[in-house]
């Protein structure tokens, strides 16, 4: 096991700055996700890291060894890819002990090694089958087995769930956690999917075209967002956004575009003619009487809460309630903000009050 | 079903007309006739004049195995087997080894890659009457560039005389079949390196395979089948090549490049001698069954293809 170090990290393909300058510090046994949209340069991070694409600045280092240099299969990392790359000419048990073959293990350390991994995954009655006979879920745990068998430094997880269904990802996100809190070496873990990010990381690092826009711990993020980007990306569903400004007769008090005013926890220390953005989650929004009116566009009920699309402020918001509520579209709603949840972020740079 | 009653046949010949199998068999029937035609028709023919002794202008009369006999008597006949068997052997080893080669190269991030997978096709869709004409010059006993560029180096007095000594003329030959033949190689091999996903080799390099390792622990078990179809197709070009050694040898010298296709058309055509050219095409067929039932046995599918869906 060992710490991972992305110092001023930067990439290009040809002249398009993929990469624009990486600062990341992981410690040894942490679990650390790398979560962004499509494109802003989280998978290309983590196959530099596994030394399958170079670096074009900036040093990474494992342990307290610079790798830029150093050829993947000296790197001692293991990988689970998107699309699980196993070998299909070769038996579960073949594909989970290529590693130690290639070492030239005698079949005796080899199989001590691959038996227990098996075990941990549930995958012994599958060693003799071939990849093509396996289900989805069972070729993602043979992915990881070859993993685990690995005994490495670092664990890279490349998207692993994204070829699964739904329910069996759920499944496998818990799978994965375990797995982790039982081995407890570094993992790095590449998804697009915000939810994964937040119940499986101890360190979430948000990317955004190329940068990091924020490196927290799970609810440090969704709590207090550095910028408008996190603040949208981390939730779902997303947070709710009005612009507007500060009312310049009452520092506790917003003033929406069209006028309306919405409540402030804290004094905010800015001039009225600066443009903001009012930040709430749908989660901290109830119904109450002396609320703000709002005119019902859509109901989502799901069982557990109700979901519901209204428009407040002259903007669309989406609130969460944990009650059933029989409101029809067009019907009119008083919605109370929890004034102490609300966020305030600065509409031109984008960063939090 | 049962408790139905059984409708009359004029409407159980309706119903045929309108299945699936009938308008399939009516699909096919076009097909099937041209096959017949031009594939069963001389197929059959031939081997039907192997057992005459038709010659030219006259019809023959059915004499069994004599043809065979006599052929099988006939030193000339078992140097073009030995000829075809060993021209094959040499040359798709070699294209197999050089096509290998290539398509691994062409599979690299090379600059102008397109380029140059076009200009591999070349000798390929070349007419082989062509080529074998510009072989002709190259291997020419007086003005052949080789012996030419040779000598300017110094490292040689006088010409080669390419295809006049037996030995250096299965050498050209060879090797003008090994240049037409590779391309066919090497651009079905990059089609089939193609199809393998390049996260495999990543995940090797990963688990510590070097280069060697990769290639022959992973790239060349997932690209058999595919080796096994072209290599059968290229063994049976071979095996039946005529127009390379026509144009270049003619046979000669001294019977030394005579090939069991070019040898049954000399006995036959030239020579007048029907039965007997017939006799020697039918004799390629043990070889060319036994190319069909290698692959037969390469091609199916390996137990690793078997099994789930992808």
């Amino acid at each position: 096991m060992a710490s991972v170090e992305f110092v001023n990290v930067r990439k290009s393909f040809g002249s398009q700055p993929i990469i624009k300058g990486v600062d990341v510090q992981i410690e040894d046994g942490e679990f650390v996700i790398l979560v962004g949209p499509s494109g802003c340069g989280k998978s290309t991070l983590l196959r530099m890291l596994a030394g399958l694409e170079n670096i074009s600045a900036g040093e990474i280092r494992i342990g307290d060894k610079v790798v830029n240099r150093v050829p993947p299969k000296e790197r001692d990392i293991a990988m689970v890819f998107q699309n699980y790359a196993l070998y299909p000419h070769m038996t579960v048990a073949d594909n989970m002990a290529f590693s130690l073959t290639l070492k030239g293990e005698s079949k005796a350390v080899i199989d001590a090694r691959v038996k227990p991994a098996a075990e941990i995954l549930g995958l012994t009655h599958l060693l003799e089958r071939y990849p093509r006979q396996l289900s989805g879920g069972q070729r993602q745990r043979v992915a990881m087995g070859r993993a685990i068998v690995r005994d490495p430094q670092v664990f890279l997880f490349d998207e692993p769930l994204s070829n699964l269904d739904a329910k069996l990802r759920v499944a496998m996100r818990a799978e994965i956690k375990e797995l982790h809190q039982r081995l407890k070496t570094t993992t790095v873990y590449v998804t697009h999917d915000q939810i994964e990010a937040m119940t499986m990381a101890d360190k979430i690092v948000v990317m955004h075209d190329g940068r990091v826009e924020q490196i927290g711990a799970p609810l440090e993020l969704y709590d207090r967002p550095a910028n408008l980007f996190v603040a949208g990306f981390i939730g779902s569903p997303s947070m709710n956004m009005i612009s507007g400004c500060i009312d310049p007769s009452d520092p506790l008090s917003f003033v929406a575009k069209d006028g309306t005013k919405l409540p402030v926890g804290k004094p905010i220390d800015a001039s009225p003619d600066r443009p903001l953005v009012y930040g709430m989650r749908p989660e901290f929004m109830r119904l109450d009487p002396a609320g703000i009116p709002a005119e019902v566009v859509v109901i989502e009920p799901t069982g557990a809460e109700t979901q519901i699309i209204a428009k407040l402020a002259g903007t669309e918001v989406t609130c969460v309630f944990h009650e059933r509520i029989a409101a029809r579209p067009g019907d009119t709603l008083h919605i109370g903000i929890d004034a102490a949840a609300i966020h305030i972020f600065d509409e031109t740079t984008g960063l939090r009050l | 079903m049962s408790s139905q009653s059984i409708p009359p046949p004029k409407a159980r010949m309706t119903d045929w007309l309108q299945s699936r199998n009938a308008t399939g068999l009516l699909f096919m029937l076009p097909a099937a006739a041209f096959l017949i035609c031009f594939l069963t028709y001389p197929l059959g023919l031939g081997v039907w004049l192997g057992f005459t002794d038709a010659k030219i202008g006259r019809s023959g009369v059915f004499i069994g195995l004599e043809n065979y006999w006599y052929l099988w008597h006939d030193p000339v006949f078992w140097t073009s087997v030995f000829n075809t068997v060993f021209y094959t052997l040499i040359a798709s080893v070699l294209k197999f080894a050089l096509g290998l080669w290539l398509a691994l190269i062409l599979n690299e991030h090379l600059p102008f890659k397109s380029f140059f997978r076009a200009i591999v096709l070349l000798p390929w869709v070349v007419p082989t009457v062509l080529s074998a004409l510009a072989f002709w010059w190259i291997f020419d006993a007086q003005f052949s560039i080789i012996s030419w560029s040779l000598m300017q180096l110094g490292w040689i007095d006088a010409p080669i005389n390419f295809l006049g000594d037996p030995t250096n003329a299965r050498i050209s030959v060879i090797a003008a079949n090994v240049w037409r033949g590779i391309p066919f190689i090497a651009i079905s091999l990059l089609a089939g390196l193609q199809t393998i996903s390049p996260s495999l080799q990543e995940a090797a390099s990963l688990d510590g395979a070097t280069s060697w390792q990769r290639f022959r622990l992973v790239t060349l078990p997932m690209l058999t089948p595919i080796i096994a179809v072209v290599m059968t197709f290229s063994v049976l070009f071979t095996f039946t090549d005529f127009q390379l050694i026509y144009v270049l040898t003619k046979g000669g010298p001294v019977n030394a490049t005579h090939l069991m296709a070019t040898l049954s058309f000399q006995r036959g055509i030239p020579g007048g001698q029907l039965g007997e050219g017939a006799a020697i095409a039918v004799a390629m067929i043990p070889f060319l069954l036994a190319a069909i039932l290698f692959s037969f046995f390469g091609l199916q599918r390996r137990k690793w293809q078997q099994g789930g869906q992808d």
